[in-house]
Order: C-alpha cells, then structure tokens, then sequence
C-alpha cells in the first residue's frame, strides 16, 4: 500500500474516478495543465484531456453554475473552488440552485457533483486564504459537507462524493496538505459518507474535531494521557451527514465532551454539535460542553496562532471540563 | 496621448473628441430584423414555417393570452397567490421555442411558460403547479410560475436573476462532451443582463465557443426600473461584442423575424460557431406579476404606442393575408382556447389542496437523512396534538 500525503491522495481519488467513469469531470481555475495551485490535479490534463479536465475563467459563480448545468445534463462535475475563501462569489449558485435544485423541481432534476476546496489557517494566509466556512453549506438543506483529516479518508470520502447522488462539498485541511502522511489503499476505494471515526478510546471526556483540527484533538489526548486524563477523540469526518449515533454513544460513555473547530464560535458547527448533545445525553452529562474554536473575527494574520485552537487550548479545555 | 481607434464598426460615427460615440451608431450595427408587415406581409422566403404551423403557433398565441388573463382572474379571486404573465411577448415566446429540436432544452426564466406547453406540459398540471396542490409535480415545493416539467427538457425556475444562464453553458458543454447534438436555449429578461451569472455564463461560452442560444426577452422593464436604467447600453445585442460571440436584435413581437434569428443560431451553434445573444425586443405589457401596478410607476402613454404592435394582431394579419384564418375560424378558435382552459381549471382544481405531509421533507436529499426523517415525525406528533399547525389562522382556544 502506497504511502501518500493528502494532495496525493486527492490526486488518486480524482484519477481513479476519471477512469472508471468518464463523466467524471475537472473544472476550476489553474486545474488543467498547471495541475491546480496545490497541484491536486496535476497530471490530470496529460491523461484525460482538455474536454475533461477544464481550465476555466475566473469567476466562482461561473465555475459552479457551470458545473450544476453540467450535472444537470449527466455529467459528474468535481469543481475546484481554489480556496474556500472564494467560494462566496458562488454562494447563490451554491445556495439557491445547486442545494435546492432536486427539491425544487419535484425531484425531476437532480445536479449531483463535489466542490473540492482547500480550507483553513496556520499557512500564514491572513483572512483570504485560511477561513473554514463549513457551516454556511451545513445550514443550507440539500448540501453534504465533508471534510477528511488523513490521506485514506481523504481518497476514501472523495471517491463517494463523486458517486453520492447529491451535491458535496468537499473541504480540504490545507496546513496539512503535505504534511499528513499515511498508507492509502490502491485503485478503487470508497468509505461511506456519515461515519464518524473513533480514533481513540477512552472513558472520561470526547473531543470532536475533524480537519485539521483532528490532528490537533489528538495531541491533546495525548498529552491529557500524560496528566492522568482518558480521553477518547472522534473524527466526524462527514458533518452532514454527521453521524449523530457515534456522538451520542461515545458521550453518553464518557459524559462530557470538547468540540473543537477553526470556524469562529458563534453559530459554528460546535454551537449546533451542542445543541445536539444536551438534547441526546442531557442525564449522562457531567459538565457543560466545551467548545475550542476560532474566535468571533476575521481570520488574522500576525497572531493566527493564537487564534487557531491548537492542542494547548484544548488540552486546557479538557481539564476544566474533567475538574467541572 | 493618442488612442488607437475602436472597433471599426463602432467607428463609423465620431463624437466631439474624435472618439465613437458609442450610443449613435449601435443601432446601425444592429438593426433590429423583421419579417412581417404591418399590413401582414412578409418575404415569402423569410416565412420559414408551412401554413399549418403557422395557424398552430397563432393558436398557441392566442391560449397563452387567454390563459394569462384567466390566471389573473384567478388570482384576483384568491383561488391562486401570485402570477406572472407574457401578455405582448407571446411572439418571443414561441418564436423560439418552436426553433428548437426537440431534444434541445430549455432553461426558462418564469415568464415562458408557453414554451413547456408547446412543449406538451399537460394544462391541467401547469394550473396545478400554479395552486401547488396534491397534483403539482413540484410537490408544492415552489411557488406559483417556478414550473419545470423534465419531459419537455424544460428546466427548473429559480427566483434570483439570471443564475440559469450559466446552466445553459454547463449543460450545452455537457452535451459537446458527450458528443450529443443539442443546443440549449436560455431565457431571460433584459434586467438579467446586469447579474453576474450573465456575464459569467456569456464569457465562459465565448471563450470555449459553447454552444448555447441566449434569448433576451427584452421587455423594457425590470418590476420598476425601465431599460435605459439597467444599462448604458443602446442595445442588449451589441453586449456580445465584447464576449466575442455573435449578437443579433429583431422585432421580439415578430414571430417570424424570432423564428428565422432563433433557427439561424441554433444552427450556428450546432455547427461549431459557438453562441450567440439574440435580444428580442418587445415589451410588458401588464405589470411584472401579481403583486404591483405598472401605473404607479410607469405612465401610460409609454404603453400605448406598443398596442398597434401587438404580436397577436401582427399575426392575424399574416393569416388573414393569406387566407388561413377567417372571422369564423377565429371565433371558433378563441371558443376552443377558453374551452380547453376551462376544463383544464376544473380538472387542477378538483385535486386536493395540499400535498401529503411527508412531501415536505421529500427530495431535500435522495434519500431524507436523519434530520429530516425525525423532523416528519416531530411535526406529525404536533399535528395530532393540535391541528391548528396546519391552518394557525383557524380558530384559536
């Protein structure tokens, strides 16, 4: 089994898709023969072509609207929004179109496709090329949202996003495009949306995470181990559909839970992961959930350390939650 | 600093400073095509439809009229919430339409919905979709004028302004891929040419020369606002230029000089040429929907002169010109439209007024997630708990 990192992943994902089906099309700015700004597509255009693989002009509501008619006509577009801090020019095609499009028509048109997009901070990016806008698509019915955190999920989830008969937007953990290794199997390889990932085990508190902050929920854990804490680490993975039966049962175990996100706090996934869980475990609970996040302002630039949650911050988090 | 001269088309007329002045001489460039005569003449060879078709499209003509009217009525009387007509651009309308094969969609704005009967939308289901009842293919999930009816190839309607044009380019980029012949004909109003996804979607096709029929329906308004404030422009044609696609204006109440434009892009389309914007220039005349009255913004004697120019009367007069229609036929005619408008009122209006409950939740994804599945539940037990849910006007304790 292959060892790869994420963008390779993506890239894997993207080329065993495009040959076992070949309405499966690329579309995006610089994604044809520059292989995109991350170089998710490269070699892409060599392979399948310029029908299949589309340098396209720069316009995000062009790119989407684009490829919801695309999908509408049979095709599987995967369009490439280059960061997520662009989507918003996209955001009626996304919103109005793309979401509602089958619930709107009766059912009588459907436009499935993926928009792939880098997201998050800690690249020095300052707030155009670091925010983490998964919330915006969870709130808006009709939309899946996914975002994996290692190179196998990230092929893995890409590849049944491409063949899920809704629209997906597919969010990718940039800080660790390169530095996330790890083995992914070969050829054809697909894991379902809407399953959560135990990562670790353990009785006393959750964290919930998923991204990039995954990475940083288990360091954490680690280091509460060091402290004597048991914590057990829960990668979403899919947030919508999220898999709510894997929430519950790991806090109805432990009791208390940590939710961890890059997103500012105030209306973030978090608020409604909350909501969530004191609905479900409200006679398990042992102390309030906590919520790790970005803070409520523009991503900054100099200080994005401070502002991201790092393991320190949800180590601390975890041990007022435990001491509660 | 000396400036090189602008497009040589542009520049047959100079202004004060040497340059263009680019609002005199678009006009020139794009003269406005027309076919038939006030006295219902037309160049034998610029007719381009037999005798029958003609007769049929006429008849199309005059039912949409008729149907808008009765829709108004309707509304009027609260037995439906809201309508938009095309009365004075039923010529646009099919002009087009009828250009197009079969196989080629259409991606409506919300005022051709002739375009879906012509194209076999059942009456009866037009009207149910109007009242969003239990027979309404939407499941009541739109409002009223937000049809879409996929056996015509006859897209789904969005409110907001223009996004389908750039689902024309997808789905006609779609069909060279997949090696298909079909050209897309895309509607929309002369506002829409302000909206992002216009430029968007007409730069897109340029650049890739997709093939796609751009169809403003340029009806002089905007709900309020009139053309020369939507756009500097002196026409909506000569917008192409700068997409480097073709553009071409005719007499949007001729329903031969919108046909003849209409075929003749298709086929350009069709043959590798690449788009083109055809502006059809016609006008509303009623108000933008139900819900104003052009009066307060709009005087009336701007409407009157577009009165002798009605698309229905250029018509007639065509037929009778040429001996297809006579008085009696035409009344028989207009008797059969309100006929098949009556029954098919009656047939919508005897479904029941509300889908099933569960539809609510229905087609929000493939299949309904968790969400949705506890949400039906939820309000199917605040239902039984108090029906007023249903109906919070009715009666309180």
């Amino acid at each position: 089994m292959p060892t790869l990192n994420i963008i390779q992943a993506v890239n894997d994902a993207l080329r065993t898709e495009m040959r076992r089906d070949q309405n499966v099309v690329v579309l995006g700015e610089d994604v044809g023969k520059f292989g995109g700004v991350f170089r998710a597509t490269q070699g892409l255009f060599a392979e399948f072509g310029a029908d299949r693989v589309i340098d396209t002009p720069l316009a995000e509501t062009g790119i989407i609207g684009t490829a919801v008619g695309m999908a509408l006509y049979g095709l599987r577009p995967v369009p490439e929004i280059q960061f997520a801090d662009f989507i918003f020019p996209a955001m009626d095609q996304i919103v109005n179109e793309l979401s509602k499009y089958r619930y709107r028509s009766g059912g009588q048109w459907t436009c499935p496709l993926v928009i792939r997009s880098p997201y998050g901070g800690g690249i020095r990016g300052g707030h155009y090329h670091s925010q983490s806008p998964e919330a915006h698509f969870i709130h808006t019915a009709g939309l899946k949202v996914v975002v994996p955190a290692t190179p196998a999920d990230a092929k893995g989830l890409l590849v049944s996003a491409i063949r899920d008969p809704d629209p997906v937007l597919f969010f990718e953990p940039k800080r660790v495009y390169r530095a996330a290794k790890g083995d992914v199997p070969e050829g054809e390889y697909a894991i379902p949306l809407g399953k959560a990932k135990l990562t670790r085990a353990g009785h006393q508190i959750s964290i919930l995470a998923w991204g990039a902050m995954w990475y940083e929920a288990d360091q954490a854990a680690r280091e509460a181990e060091q402290e004597g804490i048991d914590c057990e680490v829960l990668d979403l993975r899919s947030l919508q559909p999220l898999d709510i039966d894997a929430v519950v049962a790991s806090v109805t175990k432990t009791g208390r839970a940590v939710v961890v996100h890059e997103a500012p706090r105030t209306c973030g996934f978090g608020a409604e992961l909350a909501a969530l869980i004191q609905e479900r475990c409200f006679l398990s609970l042992e102390a309030p959930v906590a919520r790790v996040t970005g803070f409520d302002t523009p991503f900054p630039y100099t200080l994005e350390n401070e502002y991201l949650p790092r393991a320190p911050r949800i180590l601390q988090a975890v041990r007022e939650t435990v001491r509660y | 600093m000396r400036r090189e001269p602008e497009v040589s088309i542009l520049a047959r007329r100079k202004g004060a400073n040497g340059l263009p002045a680019p609002a005199q001489q678009t006009a020139e460039a794009f003269p406005l095509y027309r076919v038939i005569q006030d006295d219902g003449s037309a160049p034998p060879d610029q007719i381009g439809l037999a005798d029958a078709d003609l007769v049929a499209l006429y008849r199309w003509m005059v039912l949409n009229r008729t149907l808008d009217e009765r829709m108004v009525a309707m509304q009027r009387q609260g037995r439906i919430n809201f309508y938009i007509g095309s009365i004075g651009e039923e010529a646009t309308v099919f002009g087009t339409a009828r250009a197009m094969k079969p196989s080629d969609w259409i991606l409506p704005c919300y005022r051709e919905h002739g375009a879906a009967l012509l194209r076999g939308l059942p009456l009866a289901t037009y009207i149910c979709d109007l009242l969003g009842n239990a027979g309404d293919v939407m499941l009541g999930h739109q409002m009223p004028c937000h049809e879409a009816w996929r056996p015509a190839l006859y897209t789904s309607i969005s409110s907001p302004i223009g996004t389908q044009i750039t689902h024309a380019v997808g789905a006609a980029w779609a069909a060279r891929i997949k090696g298909d012949d079909m050209v897309p004909l895309v509607y929309f109003g002369e506002g829409a040419t302000s909206s992002n996804d216009f430029h968007a979607g007409l730069n897109f096709a340029g650049v890739n020369k997709v093939p796609v029929v751009f169809a403003c329906r340029n009806n002089g308004w905007a709900i309020s606002v009139p053309r020369e404030r939507q756009t500097a422009s002196e026409t909506i044609a000569q917008k192409a230029i700068a997409y480097g696609i073709r553009g071409e204006r005719v007499d949007g109440n001729d329903l031969l000089a919108v046909h003849g434009a209409t075929v003749r892009a298709r086929a350009r389309a069709a043959e590798g040429d690449g788009p083109t914007l055809l502006e059809c220039v016609t006008y509303r005349m009623e108000g933008h929907s139900t819900s104003d009255d052009p009066r307060s913004y709009r005087p009336a004697e701007l409407v009157e002169p577009w009165r002798k120019k009605d698309p229905l009367l250029r018509m007639k007069a065509l037929l009778a010109r040429r001996g297809l229609l006579g008085e009696a036929e035409e009344a028989k005619l207009l008797a059969d439209v309100r006929e098949v408008i009556q029954l098919a009122v009656k047939e919508a209006e005897a479904h029941p007024a509300k889908p099933p409950l569960e539809t609510l939740f229905e087609g929000v994804y493939a299949e309904p997630l968790w969400q949705q599945r506890e949400q039906l539940q939820e309000l199917q037990r605040a239902l039984a708990g108090d029906p007023r849910v249903a109906d919070p006007r009715s009666a309180r304790r």
